[in-house]
């Protein structure tokens, strides 16, 4: 095969944006995808199989056939587990991953998100640790990727985020009715709400037009292509530049390197299941922190020992995602108006600043629910089936507003991704073993959570409440997840330098929320972005044609 | 059969014939056909089956469970994605109707609705795996999409106050198409 420049494994929200910047630079890249491209037309509105709802398997990948996982739980105990479980802490695997048919919220992380160490101190047992890079580093890549993808919203008048330069670039959407109850009764609480920034066209953006406000939102690819990921912005750009190729259904195996522990390309199973080998001047894993993690760990050789920049034990560990907490609220009115994509009003006075808890996180009205989803969330008291439980559904279904947030997590080194000794995927490759949690302390600030968007739906007028503050005992990575490869400045602790590129050997680069220290009180998707543009760009910088600037 | 009181309860013969015409109109382009109409069931498991599901989600002024195709949803499934929960449903259907004659000296489909909700009770108590399974399956079939054969008609999208066509989007209800792969 032909030499080029950089493979890019996995395309998602950064692997897209890496080949996009590297093709436009003159970068030759070749840019592998474990699954499929969809487009809006591969949107099936299917209440039980959806990226969300997966009772019937995932939409968008992983199948269930050939492709598990194994998760260790509190005792020690594994399970195998299957994608379209909730164990085994999925994202999509397809063009655009999450970014096809994910909710879209697309949050900065605060100022302080990037110091949690020095703004609260390390929880004994933790890992808590500050970025190498700051807010401000990151500031005109979360400008860029603001543009470039396309969000909507308004955060002018809100108090509590970092500076920011220019405003978002589309208008929010206009409130749905659930925004017009909560809006008042947070401005009742002293708090300052806003609307949700979005990845998705409020106004005609970037040729596309705007959303419908269908009922099939987060879950689902968008019928109308008003919905802003990779597959539709970055990706076709970088095709466009002619330096790209994207291949799909093609699965990386192992990154290979020569005998002075330099990577020369990537082994990848094609879409026929033939090993194929693409050499390259450097390799750009964005395969999100799990599957980047197993990808690391399984590039084995005998410099490398226990796997690709892995010298330290340091890579697969600090796993998180965020612990959802919070409530709903049951009214004696009408909520609902059927106006997608529902999320829409959101605080972040909860993120700091509470005596006594590290952090905190973002509160938001939850996406519009499909009936299937509201079964298990009925009032306290109704019985599980039955007359009762029906009417129950007839009653509330459209008479409740979920609020709840993503709590930011405390991370411990034991949450971790490994490979499993015995259990191989349909390439024969070992799966990721996932096994730990997040620190105890996640779980006390996710009850106060949960209570305060208790108190806030009792503010806008509930007759009664329903707390969801769960315990897990596994961590709960999922779309969210992060840290496996962490950025830092000490190769004894960390993955990555700031500039994403391993410690270990200069021509490897982990660009997703692998190298995430801390995963904010927020969804993760813009900050993944803002971390692509900007390593894509310190990478192109120092690129010198054949190697890089020392 | 014994008619029942609530009036919703097919008797077996009508049942059958739903059953088999809602199985037809699924199963477009399969080949295999056993007994019956069903995917997988037995004529007498899926009687139980819709005693079970029926008194999950019986009748008031919308239908139950087995009149909106929860037992066809189910059915259908068990011959596709939830080929791994056969055992269960058959082990625990049968558990369900000898718990029935113990009890009430009767299968499970010929007891009164309050019989049948005792019985089920007891499932929900003795047998909580094969019950929430039941009872998951059985929402799937009554409240999420037509296109699986369950929530006929999108009755309980209705029921809810759901517009069904949606107003924005467009109709993707067809079912000849199989899932998105």
């Amino acid at each position: 095969m032909k030499r080029v420049n950089a493979v890019v494994v996995g395309a998602g929200a950064a692997g897209g944006i890496v080949a996009k910047q590297l093709s436009t630079a003159g970068m030759s890249v070749v840019l592998l995808e474990r699954g499929k491209w969809y487009t809006s037309n591969d949107c099936r509105k299917d209440d039980l199989r959806n990226q969300r709802i997966t009772r019937l398997g995932n939409a968008f990948g992983p199948e269930d056939d050939g492709n598990p996982r194994v998760l260790v739980d509190v005792e020690g105990v594994p399970h195998i587990m299957l994608p379209s479980e909730g164990g085994y802490q999925n994202n999509a695997a397809c063009v655009g991953s999450g970014t096809l048919s994910y909710g879209a919220m697309a949050w900065r992380y605060l100022p302080q998100d990037f110091r949690m160490r020095s703004t609260y101190g390390a929880p004994a047992g933790s890992s808590l640790e500050d970025w190498p890079i700051s807010y401000d580093d990151l500031e005109p890549y979360y400008e860029k990727a603001e543009y470039e993808i396309g969000i909507s919203g308004d955060d002018s008048d809100a108090p509590f985020r970092g500076p920011r330069r220019r405003p978002l670039p589309m208008p929010p959407l206009p409130p749905n009715r659930e925004f017009q109850i909560l809006e008042p009764a947070a401005k009742h609480l002293g708090l300052h709400p806003f609307p949700v920034p979005m990845a998705r066209n409020s106004v005609p953006y970037n040729d596309r037009g705007p959303c419908m406000r269908c009922r099939w939102c987060v879950g689902f690819a968008c019928e109308v292509d008003a919905k802003n990921g990779s597959q539709n912005t970055v990706i076709p750009k970088a095709l466009a530049t002619g330096n790209c190729e994207l291949r799909t259904e093609c699965m990386a195996r192992e990154i290979l390197t020569d005998d002075r522990g330099r990577a020369r390309g990537v082994a990848y199973y094609d879409a026929a299941g033939r090993l194929q080998q693409q050499p390259s001047d450097i390799v750009v894993v964005s395969a999100c922190a799990i599957e980047s993690a197993r990808l690391l760990l399984s590039s084995k050789s005998r410099l490398f020992p226990d796997g690709l920049g892995n010298r330290h034990d340091q890579v697969g560990r600090n796993l998180q995602g965020h612990h959802y907490t919070g409530a709903v609220g049951f009214f004696d009115f009408d909520t609902y108006d059927d106006v997608g994509p529902g999320a829409s009003i959101a605080v972040s006075d909860y993120n700091h600043g509470t005596p006594g808890l590290c952090g905190g996180g973002m509160l938001a009205n939850e996406f519009i629910r499909l009936p299937i989803q509201m079964v298990d969330q009925m009032p306290n008291g109704t019985p599980r089936w039955g007359l009762a439980h029906k009417q129950a559904m007839r009653c509330f279904f459209k008479r409740n507003i979920v609020v709840m947030g993503p709590t930011q997590q405390i991370p411990t080194a034991d949450a971790r991704v490994t490979l499993d000794p015995t259990v191989r995927d349909k390439w024969g490759m070992p799966v990721a073993r996932i096994s730990g949690n997040v620190h105890s302390h996640t779980f006390e600030i996710g009850l106060v959570q949960a209570q305060r968007a208790e108190a806030w739906l009792k503010e806008a007028g509930a007759m009664s409440t329903l707390i969801n503050a769960g315990k897990p005992t596994t961590v709960s990575a999922g779309q969210h997840q992060a840290g496996t490869c962490r950025m830092g400045n000490d190769p004894q602790s960390s993955v990555v330098n700031r500039n994403c590129q391993l410690h270990d050997v200069d021509n490897v680069f982990v660009i997703d929320s692998s190298v995430h220290v801390t995963n904010g009180g927020f969804n993760p998707a813009l900050t993944i972005m803002a971390i692509a543009y900007f390593a894509s760009d310190a990478l192109v910088h120092n690129w010198k044609g054949t190697g890089f600037r020392s | 059969m014994r008619g029942s009181k609530d009036g919703v309860r097919f008797t077996r013969r009508q049942f059958v014939a739903a059953g088999a015409i809602g199985g037809a109109a699924i199963a477009v382009g399969c080949s295999a056909h056993n007994h019956g109409g069903w995917d997988f069931l037995s004529d007498d498991q899926a009687l139980a089956l819709a005693a079970m599901c029926d008194r999950i989600i019986p009748a008031d002024d919308f239908p139950c469970a087995s009149q909106a195709g929860v037992v066809t949803y189910i059915d259908h499934q068990l011959a596709r994605t939830y080929r791994r929960h056969r055992n269960a449903y058959r082990d625990g259907l049968e558990q369900a109707d000898a718990m029935s004659r113990k009890r009430f000296g009767h299968d499970l489909t010929e007891l009164s609705s309050q019989q049948q909700v005792e019985i089920v009770g007891a499932i929900e108590q003795q047998n909580r795996k094969f019950f929430d399974l039941v009872r998951e399956h059985t929402f799937e079939g009554y409240y999420g999409s037509p296109r699986h054969g369950g929530n006929r008609d999108a009755i309980s999208w209705r029921m809810l106050g759901l517009a069904e066509p949606p107003v924005l989007g467009r109709a993707q209800y067809d079912l000849r198409r199989g899932p998105a792969s």
